[in-house]
């Protein structure tokens, strides 16, 4: 029951679920990540309701939309969720360099793809499709901008994550967080490619 | 290694501030919570006193509306909910045979997120006006345009705070339930309780979300002028009806689910008798719990969404008297034959059921939506609401205080000033709101600050407020009851009503620090009644005697929640101060994440049966 009770040096095959607080903590985290597709799910009914409403004389999404600049991002979001996997495997065969070497690239990745999400932002507001011009630019910036947080976050607890194992190495307390933040990085990349295709692909074709 | 660690343990203030213990995040749920009930009631009655006769000038109308949104508000988010969190947090460990929640921290951090979004609320009163556009805060009157000081913002951000807590609270709950109860204590042999607990924690999950987007999106349109409900640019008000009541609706069986467990509960004990239909009790509470996401449009058949939308959603709504009709019936057989005792916690029990019946007749009735156009918005609502939740959800609650007092605090409440307390507030509810359903059919509008002479409404709210002041002296004579308790001897048996069939009564009263000095084994549905019927002392041991791994106290969620307050104050008033605010909060969960607690063991000698200080 206590978190460290492993022998040293030996550390069990999922490390994440090895203590009841790794498993409490991934169950929870996976109810924590319930509520927020309920909070997505909201802010997309709210786009939805509101995406046609861009009043006279504002770019529509037809205009502003350059897919492939989205397309970009997306390509590097997907990667990134790739590359988390592989850290997350490397954690399983307890190779402790190879997941360092692969959440850094996550994380890279994920600020790459906040860099795009800025220039594009930047590059709308210039067009004149500023947060408060409409009803579908506040909806817009205000769904996109909740999952730009999201990555924002995830970049910023990862990092401190990897510096975590550096000091502490990987063990049975270190394990699950590093699960954790695993899941939360796939749910980030689940509710962008909701939003590539509602907001993005939707917004061009309609 | 595994025992090295010593942890500083604090007293006095330090300790509440910084405790991680169930049973005490419970006690100061309950004092928080008490503390705006109370808040809430002045409010309530202030209300009643304005409206005792025609045309009175007691308050002024605007006065009026931020007593009626505050009274609202409070009584939901900063009473009911914590009052709830507070049996939740002392209990449901103690009858699943848990040491601790899941997550101590957590449970801490919960805690002081809803108590700061509850100062930050009432702050308003000092800084210029309350929120005053109904509990509901419906726009475009919500909107700046209507609402030009901050009174709506206090509301919006102070919700958004407690929101906070209630959300992370329900994870808690749903993994302690699920992760952490004794060997043996299958999902089917959990208390009525626990199982109502567990439901509620689920509906919280995903209902609050939702409120979170809804509190968001009209604090954008506030505070950064952005477009959701302004219609002039785009924005749909409608939308906003929709968003709070896909909260709203569930919320209100987040709020009576553990009541109904509550009652369960009480009545099975006092009744001497096995909860009759214990299965479809728990089918029930799902159904309610399912059906309670499918009904929301039941609060705007008014709005028009037409005649398709509005009969499936009546429908809808009608089904959910089913499960709750099974559950009337099956209070009323575990009674049936039962040798009942009526005890202050029973009475209040047993008066629950014709209340609660009688809030559900008109619940049907409101569900009919043709029929609802004529009481929409009168005092027949305001009478049916009041039936459900004072009437359902705080009689549960004071059932559940008098039976669980003991467990909580060692002493058993005075069982004549606490049947005192039900008399008068049992009398006191009926007289101010049965009179309401017929002052909502004669016409009387809810939410306005008077009414004209020679409607025939006057002795009818005449009546109305005499009974709110008797429920006022009803609550008094609970607070006497806690005190003329307090200076007792602390000398509660494990199972003061003789008569416990749970867990949690196999432990000493109050609960020690660790709960369980050995996990029980549980043999069956009420653990320690299957254990008294057949003839044994106690619960059999699960696990040999062995040190018992604690979670360190933290000052972390103290001041995780005081920066979520800064924030909430900096975004209305000066934005560095938000920035502060974050910093602070932020900063918190990176020391939280940087600096592992290992907590400490309580050594086999150190076991001994004295509870949690109160």
């Amino acid at each position: 029951m206590s978190a460290h009770t492993h022998v040293d040096g030996q550390l069990p095959h999922e490390p994440e679920k090895a203590t009841l607080e790794g498993r409490n903590k991934v169950l929870g985290f996976w109810l924590f990540l319930g509520g927020e597709t309920v909070l997505f799910g909201t802010l997309f009914a709210a786009f939805l309701a509101l995406r046609n409403q861009v009043g006279d004389g504002n770019p529509t999404s037809q205009e502003l939309f350059d897919l492939g600049l989205v397309g970009l991002a997306t390509f590097i979001l997907l990667t990134s969720s790739l590359t988390s996997v592989f850290s997350i495997q490397a954690m399983h065969k307890n190779q402790v360099k190879p997941m360092l070497i692969w959440l850094a690239v996550t994380v890279l990745l994920g600020a790459s793809f906040l860099g795009l999400e800025i220039y594009e932002f930047f590059h709308y507001v210039h067009m004149g499709h500023g947060y408060t011009t409409s009803a579908f630019s506040s909806s817009f910036y205000t769904l996109v901008g909740f999952h730009g947080a999201h990555v924002a976050f995830g970049v910023t607890w990862i990092t401190i994550l990897i510096f975590q194992v550096l000091k502490k190495g990987l063990n049975t307390v270190t394990a699950p967080k590093l699960y954790v933040a695993g899941m939360y990085w796939h749910f980030i990349d689940v509710v962008w490619v909701f939003i590539f295709t509602v907001v993005y692909l939707m917004g061009k074709v309609a | 290694m595994a025992h090295g660690h010593t942890v500083k343990r604090y007293s006095g203030l330090m300790d509440w501030l910084t405790t991680v213990d169930h049973k005490k995040i419970g006690i100061l749920y309950l004092i928080a919570g008490g503390f705006f009930f109370l808040l809430g009631g002045l409010e309530a009655i202030l209300i009643r006193l304005q409206l005792w006769k025609p045309l009175n000038d007691f308050v002024s109308p605007d006065t009026y509306n931020e007593l009626l949104t505050m009274h609202g508000t409070t009584m939901i988010f900063l009473a009911a909910m914590p009052l709830l969190f507070a049996l939740m947090n002392a209990i449901v460990p103690l009858q699943i045979g848990a040491r601790d929640v899941a997550f101590p921290f957590v449970n801490a951090l919960g805690f002081w997120t809803f108590f700061f979004g509850g100062v930050l609320l009432n702050v308003s009163w000092f800084t210029g006006g309350a929120p005053d556009a109904g509990w509901t805060s419906y726009v475009p009157l919500a909107s700046t345009t209507y609402s030009q000081n901050h009174g709506v913002d206090y509301y919006v951000l102070g919700l958004q705070i407690s929101g906070i807590g209630s959300l992370i609270g329900g994870i808690n709950f749903l993994v302690t339930i699920i992760n952490m109860r004794a060997p043996g204590m299958s999902f089917m042999r959990m208390p009525m309780f626990t199982w109502t607990a567990f439901i509620t924690s689920a509906l919280i999950l995903f209902a609050f979300p939702a409120l979170t987007v809804g509190l968001a999106a009209l604090m954008f349109d506030r505070l950064f002028s952005a477009n959701f409900f302004e219609v002039a640019n785009g924005g749909n008000v409608v939308l906003w009806e929709h968003i709070f009541w896909i909260f709203g609706h569930p919320e209100v069986y987040i709020l009576i689910l553990p009541a109904f467990g509550i009652i369960s509960e009480v009545i099975s004990t006092f009744a001497r008798k096995r909860l009759f239909g214990y299965s479809s009790m728990v089918f029930a509470t799902m159904l309610i719990g399912f059906l309670g996401f499918m009904v929301w449009a039941h609060h705007m058949f008014t709005t028009g969404l037409g005649p398709i939308a509005n009969s499936l959603f009546s429908i809808a709504t009608m089904l959910i008297a089913v499960p709750t009709g099974i559950k009337i019936f099956n209070w009323l057989f575990t009674m049936w034959g039962g040798s009942i005792r009526f005890t202050a916690a029973n009475l209040f029990a047993v008066g629950f059921v014709p209340t609660f019946v009688m809030g559900g007749v008109t619940g049907v009735m409101l569900a009919a939506a043709p029929a609802d156009f004529q009481y929409h918005d009168s005092y027949f609502v305001v009478a049916h609401f009041h039936y459900v939740i004072v009437g359902g959800l705080v009689m549960g609650i004071f059932a559940g205080l008098h039976y669980w007092w003991p467990k909580m605090f060692g002493r058993i409440l005075n069982e004549g000033l606490g049947k005192l307390t039900f008399w008068t507030f049992f009398i006191g509810f009926h007289l101010t709101f049965f009179v309401q359903h017929f002052l909502g059919l004669l016409g009387m509008q809810r939410r306005i600050y008077t009414y004209q002479d020679g409607l025939d409404f006057n002795l009818m709210n005449l009546i109305s407020t005499v009974g709110a002041i008797l429920m006022g002296i009803g609550t008094i004579v609970f607070l006497v009851n806690v005190v003329v308790t307090w200076a007792k001897p602390k000398n509660a048996a494990n199972d003061p009503w003789e008569d416990g069939r749970t867990l949690e009564w196999s432990i000493p009263s109050p609960a020690p620090e660790y709960n369980f000095v050995q996990t029980p084994l549980v043999r069956g549905y009420d653990a320690l009644w299957k254990e008294k019927m057949d003839g044994n002392k106690g619960m059999t041991p699960a696990e040999p005697i062995g040190p018992i791994h604690m979670p360190s106290p933290s000052i972390l969620p103290f001041v995780m929640s005081l920066g979520l307050f800064v924030t909430g104050l900096g975004l209305m008033y000066n934005f560095v101060f938000a920035g502060i605010g974050l910093l602070i909060t932020f900063g918190c969960m990176f020391l939280r994440s940087v600096f592992d607690d290992h907590g400490f063991h309580i050594e086999p000698e150190e076991l001994q049966d004295k509870g949690v200080k109160a």
